[in-house]
């Protein structure tokens, strides 16, 4: 019952959030809004028992993203954008509700949540159910999955998410101090050294 | 009386959320966001307690340190301009400007 209302009011919150981000046309309180919006995606998770999702959720689109787009937004200086009231998205609105009514239709085929007879659950599932605690001691199943059946794909996984790192690194941190760059700071160095 | 507990805080996000939209000045989307975050691991130690699940609290513990980071990294960005330069250039900097 309980967590119903808390799935019914943080829904509610998601979508006040998402309209407020496309009717906001400073970017800043965009960037802040969308942090909301991680956080707000993040509790739902962890409420509907997804907690490496919500982990994710929370470091990567609350933390990291913000951090992204706020320094992007401080390299490009550019804080308001322009909106052009000619226009008139109906044809993407269109196939927006197309495509969203189909995906809903998708559901319809999909068995319901928990059920044992679902293909998902008929699999390896028991396995791990049965097994992942006596082989690996880890007591979440699907930490055990992540971490130590599939330990070499998550390595992987931390090898690509390590090279995109450094490229944004790359892009955004690695600004060379020109002599141009910031004229009275330089000088003033140049000062303290004579 | 955790479901008093978990509306109180779900009121008390609304009204963050409004600040978030309605803040007409930086400082108080900066602490919207923050005020949300900090509620949010609330509502999760909350829900630890309802489903009996305390694991959750170390996931609490995570995101209030997340939440921490980011906030620190904005109010950075926010008055400094930047990553690249220490805060102290742009301090002189600033006061050469006022001079």
């Amino acid at each position: 019952m309980i967590d119903l209302i808390i799935n019914i009011i943080l829904l509610t919150f998601l979508a006040i959030t998402a309209i407020a981000i496309i009717r906001t046309t400073n970017l800043f309180a965009t960037i802040m809004l969308f942090g909301i919006f991680s956080l707000l995606s993040a509790t739902l998770f962890v409420v509907m028992d997804a907690l490496d999702v919500a982990f994710t959720e929370a470091a990567v689109g609350a933390g990291i993203s913000t951090i992204l787009m706020l320094t992007t937004l401080a390299l490009t200086k550019n804080h308001n954008e322009k909106r052009s009231h000619a226009h008139r998205p109906w044809l993407p609105l269109a196939v927006v509700t197309i495509t969203g009514m189909a995906l809903v239709y998708g559901t319809l085929d999909i068995p319901g949540f928990g059920d044992p007879a679902a293909p998902a659950n008929t699999h390896v599932a028991q396995y791990y159910i049965n097994n992942a605690l006596p082989e690996t001691g880890v007591p979440n199943i699907v930490t055990a999955v992540l971490a130590s059946y599939r330990g070499f794909d998550t390595l992987g996984e931390v090898a690509v998410i390590f090279t995109a790192g450094v490229a944004v690194l790359l892009l955004l941190g690695g600004k060379p101090s020109s002599p141009n760059s910031n004229p009275r700071t330089n000088k003033k160095r140049e000062e303290d050294e004579t | 009386m955790f479901i008093v507990v978990s509306l109180a805080i779900l009121i008390t996000m609304g009204l963050a959320l409004a600040r978030a939209i309605a803040g007409p000045t930086v400082y108080d989307r900066i602490a919207a966001v923050n005020l949300f975050g900090t509620k949010t691991v609330l509502l999760i130690a909350v829900w630890a307690f309802i489903s009996n699940r305390t694991d959750l609290l170390d996931i609490a513990l995570v995101y209030a340190l997340i939440n921490f980071i980011g906030v620190i990294a904005v109010l950075k960005l926010v008055t400094v301009g930047d990553f690249h330069s220490s805060s102290v250039d742009k301090i002189d900097s600033a006061k050469a400007d006022t001079e």
